[in-house]
């Protein structure tokens, strides 16, 4: 896996990021690669916005009163880092960036099927953020990212219409990409490139695809019901006319809770190819982890009922809702079985995405087995709305969702920008991010059992200790990010160059030049083996006089 | 493929077939998004419905079944019109094509003409939701006797039992529903214009068709819309 080499700049062929440089070729360009690229820089940017308001309020929340912020201000802030980090980071996260650069070159297309439809998400997307950030800049919203009925709709006295016109319209950019990606993925596969060859990173794309274009459109509705009950007054949802506030919350977790599956799948997608690659085996079981994507993306849609267990919901729709919500935990085990499975007797190296990659199998086991309390009805009544939930849910969507974003980063930053990071630095910028992770979330799994309710202000002074630990690891986190946002933006421009297969991986995206030409391929390649032929050497469609390892 | 056919083919495709079932791949999913949207109101709809089906009989009774049915007959008259302008495309009638294009924008006006005379009716007889609303359910039913309706008992019952509040919830999901229908009647007319001008053009013939093909889908599924909202909103109450 050492590279050299150098090419004199001059021979050096052209790819997707030096054909050219005006800041028109990225604004309106209709690659995929550089739609990826501007979808990364958007997202870092949403990422440190969502991760300063929630430095905020972990620094206030240092003690049990009130000193740092006020309790209005705290709400906008936890309101703030809801909304932006769910649909501004981790919604888009991998399919944006990740999906978007991969897809077509995993799948040995030039383009995804709608590359105009591609570029326009990004504007819409942008233009979303941007709205929801005018929200937050003329004063914030107070209701959480979850918006409930009637004190969104009837009482906050907070910018609601702004914030919801932004989710909304950040959802269309969502259902643009996941429409792209069902097409390409359908059409446009290169020639003997059949389902059961695909690598599972495509599988998870498609299956998250599903799951957005069937829940996206649902929470649009929603938060237009929102708009028309505050802006017209039309009460759709007002109790005073009889409406119904749990309807929100029915309609509202239809996308909400399948949206969770929006944010771990990819990531699920990103594990199958890291383990495989760096335990040198044919992932183990392909067919059921192929499979076990579409089961989670179908049965999700029929446990939103979970969220639901206290607020009138009628006990036998809990009882089916909760048998439901453990059912879908099987598919999920089934892929923790074959990732552990294809590192028996795998030949395993220690690479840094191979490093996230055991630190999502910890943390979203965790994740996933604590949800068991919570869907259990006798056992969520005690936990409900408390802090044993946020835990749950950030070792889910940050142990689960974020580990698998950066060992994707990891993984295909060498394709992607024809750079290699510094291997030490990022071996321990990711035990660093572990360690805080850990030192964040779990002592709120204790804080939650021992009964402080979530989203309070201020807490009774036995909570503090562990409160003190969770800001501290907090800080510990945050640490992590910012030195791998340093080696990383370093290795943009000092990097060694990156060979076409720095890991030896097996898959079409390795098989072309790194970073790759414009349009993916010099010629579209022909497939003859599926994507984890680790007993096969590696193939290459990369001209000798331009390879470089 | 002929090499006319080819100068249609995007650079990423590797056919025309392609391109013609990516097209029509990507607006079939686009549908399936449409109907999980509209199918929001519509599962509100339901609850309610099953809440106050009394207060759903009053509200629609005073919804005018003229209009709502004329209206029905222009849109299916226009989906007819697409269907035309569809065929007239493949087989490559530029003139037939435009012809059809405009007359199913035309009949889109006419709809969303009749809705706003129906809405009109509305604000002036206090059924727009909000602080204005006001409807007395025995008042209207002694209208409904004036005007020679026969009255049976369920009716009466249902006229005697209804709450006004949940009329109101009936008129907000009424304007919701069918202001989103006109939202998607009123991007169709675009889609209209657009289509009409790249007719005049010469951009379509029998090797390239795919956006009438494809718009031609999203008018008859905004039409389908209405073939659901008009029973439930006008006739299902008055059983």
């Amino acid at each position: 896996m050492s590279e050299t080499a150098t090419i004199a700049a001059t021979a050096e062929p052209k790819n997707y990021l030096t054909n050219r440089h005006t800041i028109q070729s990225w604004l309106f360009t209709v690659d995929h690669k550089r739609i990826a690229i501007l979808y990364l820089i958007s997202l870092t940017v949403f990422f440190l916005l969502g991760g300063a308001a929630a430095a905020l309020f972990r620094l206030d929340l240092m003690t049990p009163q009130a000193d740092l912020l006020q309790s209005e201000t705290y709400n906008k802030l936890f309101t703030m880092h809801g909304i932006v980090m769910i649909f501004f980071f981790l919604v888009p996260s991998i399919p944006a960036v990740m999906g978007n650069f991969l897809v077509p070159v995993m799948i040995g297309a030039k383009d995804v099927a709608f590359p105009r439809l591609n570029l326009l998400s990004w504007y819409v997307f942008m233009a979303g953020g941007l709205i929801a950030l005018g929200a937050i800049i003329s004063g914030g919203v107070d209701t959480g990212w979850t918006f409930y009925t009637p004190y969104s709709s009837m009482y906050a006295n907070s910018h609601v219409i702004l914030a919801v016109a932004g989710a909304f319209i950040a959802g269309f950019s969502s259902i643009m990409t996941a429409l792209n990606f069902i097409v390409t993925i359908q059409k446009m596969r290169a020639p003997g490139l059949t389902w059961f060859r695909l690598p599972l990173f495509i599988w998870a794309m498609y299956a998250t695809s599903l799951v957005v274009i069937l829940g996206t459109p649902v929470v649009a509705i929603t938060l237009v019901m929102i708009f028309i009950e505050r802006f017209f007054q039309f009460g759709l949802f007002d109790p005073a006319l009889g409406g119904d506030p749990v309807l929100f919350q029915h309609l509202f977790w239809f996308y909400s809770h399948p949206a969770v599956y929006i944010m771990i799948l990819p990531s699920m997608g990103v594990i199958s190819e890291i383990v495989s690659c760096f335990s040198r085996r044919r992932l183990y079981g392909y067919t059921f982890v192929a499979f076990s994507s579409l089961a989670i993306a179908v049965i999700g849609f029929f446990v939103w009922g979970h969220h639901m267990f206290v607020s009138s919901q009628s006990a036998y729709a809990g009882l089916i809702f909760s048998f439901l919500t453990f059912f879908v935990a099987i598919p999920t085990a089934i892929k923790i079985l074959n990732w552990i499975m294809t590192m028996y007797k795998g030949s395993i190296s220690f690479d840094t995405p191979m490093l996230y990659a055991y630190g999502f199998l910890g943390l979203f086991t965790i994740g996933g087995l604590t949800g068991l309390f919570l869907s259990t009805m006798a056992t969520d009544i005690h936990l409900h709305d408390t802090y044993f939930v946020v835990a749950h849910f950030h070792y889910v969507m940050v142990g689960g969702g974020v580990m698998g974003f950066l060992g994707a980063l990891h993984f295909w930053w060498p394709k992607m920008t024809g750079r290699m990071y510094p291997e030490g630095w990022a071996k321990f910028a990711a035990i660093v991010i572990f360690i805080g992770f850990n030192l964040t979330f779990f002592p709120q799994f204790q804080l939650g059992y021992h009964g402080m309710p979530r989203r309070y202000h201020t807490y009774a002074e036995e909570f503090q200790i562990l409160h003190v630990m969770s800001t501290a690891g907090a800080s510990v986190l945050g640490a992590g990010y910012l030195i791998m946002a340093a080696y990383l933006g370093w290795s943009l421009f000092k990097g060694k160059r990156a060979s076409a297969n720095p890991w030896d991986a097996r898959g079409l995206e390795w098989e072309t030049t790194s970073p790759p030409p414009t349009e993916n391929f010099l010629s579209t390649p022909t497939v003859t083996q599926e994507a984890y032929a680790y007993d096969k050497p590696s193939v290459t469609h990369v001209p000798p006089e331009e390879k470089r390892v | 493929m002929s090499s006319h056919a080819h100068a249609h083919v995007a650079h990423h495709f590797e056919s025309a077939e392609q391109q013609r079932q990516s097209a029509q791949l990507g607006m079939w999913i686009f549908l399936v998004t449409e109907v999980m949207f509209f199918g929001g109101l519509f599962a509100a709809y339901v609850v309610y419905r099953s809440l106050y089906p009394e207060a759903w009989v009053v509200g629609s009774h005073l919804l005018s079944i003229g209009l709502g049915g004329f209206n029905t007959a222009v849109l299916l008259a226009s989906s007819l019109t697409m269907a035309l302008a569809v065929h007239a495309a493949q087989t490559d009638k530029r003139n037939a094509t435009a012809m059809w294009i405009v007359l199913t924008m035309v009949l889109g006006f006419v709809f969303l003409g009749v809705k706003v005379v129906e809405y009109a009716g509305k604000f002036e007889h206090h059924l727009v939701p909000g602080a204005h609303f006001h409807v007395d359910p025995m008042a209207e039913l002694a209208k409904l006797e004036a005007a020679g309706v026969h009255v049976g008992q369920h009716l009466r019952h249902a006229f005697e039992t209804a709450n006004p509040s949940h009329v109101q919830l009936f008129y907000s999901l009424y304007f919701a529903m069918t202001g989103m229908h006109a939202v998607h009647m009123i991007i169709g007319a675009g889609l209209m214009i657009w289509l009409l001008a790249n007719t005049l053009k010469g951009r379509y013939s029998s090797a390239y068709y795919n956006p009438v093909e494809v718009t031609g889908l999203y008018w008859h599924f905004v039409d389908i819309v209405w073939i659901f909202l008009f029973p439930m909103l006008y006739l299902i109450g008055r059983h």
